[in-house]
């Protein structure tokens, strides 16, 4: 926003090795988001380096970050993010509309996915007819049929009881099991907790 | 490029969000609509013009006799002008330009017309053989009255066709007689009259037979003529030449209106084509204003379109969409909605204004409101590309904007 900067993150160092469950830690306002954003490609970062794969990410094109997100990353926000007017299948669907493939077959995968999450039979639903803990396992289902090298998820849990929290926290394990990256931004001890390492955030910097 | 995918998304996208895909699709709809009625109506003001004026030639002036309104040579106003067959001879004979001359002199009194047991109330017109020009009668049998019969005083008529019809049915008209008060009078020809005259029930006589046999001596009511030009200065000159001659021989002041009436048809088609020509414009200006509001109503709702899917595409951009395909879904449904709506819209204006020529009958000044399909056309691309560009800009910023940002959008 104009000149005025804002230093949000100052000065992070840390590697994340593929296969990792990993938990980022912090207070509200203590940069998170903006680290899991920076490392999803939906925000830029002003100095350093991030390597995604062993690839520089830095001051892509557009349409170059869009080809990295659609390849290597799948996301999970608190709010779901669903499209309101496609139903679950067609959510779950859509990332692989733009990998090129047919609406036949990315239906198809998307009522796999759907079923994995025991979510079958509520393919032909809208998001505004799902509970909470319906949609997160939807927007999981979405981030996992690119099939991804990380999930990053942001405060997946924010939004959901304590019960379902937990259910969606051992989907992610799951996930993580079958080989995936898997990185969780939450404040809640007991999420970060089931998680293998915590990286703990204080005021853009990591403790420890 | 025709990607079957690519549509498919489109289409659920619209069929989804029917509010907004029914506004766009409407103001294009309207603009197109409105403007197409507008131009049939122009056009029908036009054709009825056209016609008000195609029954007659239209550079003709008409010459009518009053009375005099101002004293002159030591007369008293008030006096009665009467033409005579001099009046036709010396107007043709003296003033240049003058091609046709005739009169239309009515025939006072009970009139009985019949053929055989057929009779009826038809108008006669005691003319000169140049009516024809003047009227653009179109022969269909036989020949108009000539100057032989006009010499001879000849016995002669040439009936219109409903004339025709009305005395002699189906039977051969040409050559046989028909009886006014009794008098023999023998068919020549059988003619048609152009334009808004069709199926006047009239007969023409040689205005000398007219005059001997009816006892009218040598009067005339009025006399008209074609002329060799269409100038509005030069028919202009004409009548006023007329007027002198008219006021010499009848010896009423130049200055006098009430005495002669005369009619030019070039000046008061000039009249006319020039009402035309403003209501015309008018039109125009409407009918540019119409795509004017229909290009804002598009630019607008593409503008609040793009503004309530920032978050849709901030989400579609973290699944992996390129700002391309973000602008060409934005667009091309753009380009389907307002295509769509742009030919519905053309359909039910010509649809309308063929409705209309076909039941209403033609009225004065009113006649085929129909529309130039082109223009109709080019109005419906014009107002699709500027509902196109009006969708491009916004979604290009938007798909310009970081998913960060798209996302946050509430
Ligand atoms: N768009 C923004 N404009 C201004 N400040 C922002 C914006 N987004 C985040 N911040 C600030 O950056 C800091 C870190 O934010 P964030 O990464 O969202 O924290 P967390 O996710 O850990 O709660 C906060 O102080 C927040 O106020
Ligand atoms: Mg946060």
């Amino acid at each position: 926003m104009g000149d005025n900067k804002l230093h949000v993150l100052k000065g992070i160092d840390a590697h994340i090795r593929e296969g990792e469950l990993v938990s980022i830690m912090g207070s509200s306002g203590s940069g998170k988001s903006t680290l899991l954003n920076i490392l999803g490609i939906l925000d830029n970062y002003d100095s350093g380096e991030y390597l995604l794969n062993n690839t520089l990410v830095k001051d892509l094109s557009e349409t170059k970050a869009a080809h990295y997100r659609n390849q290597f990353i799948g996301f999970v926000f608190q709010s779901f993010n669903l499209v309101s007017f496609k139903n679950a299948m067609e959510n779950v669907a859509l990332p692989l509309y733009y990998k090129g493939i047919s609406r036949k077959k990315r239906n198809l995968m998307a009522l796999e996915y759907l079923d994995k999450m025991g979510l079958r039979n509520w393919a032909e639903h809208m998001p505004n007819e799902l509970s909470g803990g319906q949609k997160q396992r939807v927007a999981i289902a979405r981030a996992l049929i690119t099939q991804p090298k990380v999930i990053l998820a942001d405060e997946p849990t924010g939004a959901l009881d304590s019960v379902t929290s937990l259910e969606v926290m051992n989907i992610l394990k799951d996930v993580n099991r079958q080989g995936i990256t898997v990185i969780i931004v939450t404040h809640e001890k007991d999420i970060s907790e089931m998680t293998q390492r915590v990286i703990r955030l204080r005021d853009g910097v990591i403790e420890n | 490029m025709f990607d079957l995918d690519k549509w498919e998304e489109i289409f659920s996208s619209i069929g989804k969000n029917k509010l907004r895909t029914f506004l766009t699709a409407f103001s294009v709809f309207w603009g197109i609509f409105m403007l197409i009625i507008l131009l049939g109506a122009g056009n029908g003001l036009e054709n009825g013009l056209k016609n008000e004026f195609s029954n007659d030639a239209i550079n003709t002036i008409w010459v009518y006799s009053g009375a005099t309104t101002m004293p002159h040579n030591g007369m008293k106003p008030g006096r009665h002008v009467q033409f005579t067959n001099a009046d036709i001879e010396e107007i043709k004979r003296t003033v240049p330009g003058v091609v046709h001359i005739s009169t239309q002199t009515n025939i006072y009194g009970e009139k009985q017309i019949n053929y055989k047991n057929n009779q009826g109330a038809f108008e006669i017109r005691a003319s000169y053989p140049g009516h024809r020009h003047i009227e653009k009668l179109e022969i269909l049998e036989g020949r108009f009255i000539n100057d032989a019969d006009i010499m001879a005083f000849r016995k002669v008529t040439a009936l219109s066709k409903s004339v025709k019809a009305a005395l002699f049915k189906e039977e051969d008209a040409i050559g046989k007689y028909i009886r006014i008060n009794n008098i023999p009078v023998k068919v020549v020809g059988i003619f048609d009259d152009s334009g808004g005259e069709k199926g006047r029930q009239q007969l023409y006589l040689p205005i000398t037979t007219a005059q001997k046999v009816f006892s009218m001596q040598n009067r005339i009511d009025n006399f008209m003529m074609t002329i060799n030009t269409t100038s509005l200065e030069e028919s202009n000159a004409i009548v006023e030449k007329i007027r002198a001659k008219v006021a010499e021989r009848h010896n009423f002041a130049i200055e006098d209106q009430g005495a002669v009436f005369i009619s030019n048809k070039i000046k008061e088609l000039k009249k006319y084509t020039n009402i035309f020509d403003g209501v015309n414009i008018f039109i125009w200006i409407i009918g540019i204003g119409t795509i004017i509001a229909g290009i804002v109503g598009v630019s607008n709702i593409m503008t609040i379109v793009v503004k309530e899917r920032t978050k849709e595409i901030g989400i579609r951009k973290a699944l992996g969409a390129t700002p391309f395909s973000v602008v060409s879904l934005i667009v091309q449904e753009a380009i389907i909605i307002t295509s769509v709506a742009g030919y519905f819209g053309l359909v039910a204006g010509v649809g309308l204004l063929e409705a209309v020529a076909k039941n209403v009958p033609p009225a004065p000044f009113f006649d085929r409101p129909e529309v130039d399909i082109m223009i109709a056309v080019y109005a419906t691309i014009l107002l699709v590309v500027a509902g196109t560009l009006a969708g491009i800009f916004p979604a290009m910023k938007a798909a310009q904007i970081k998913p960060v940002v798209a996302l946050r959008d509430e």
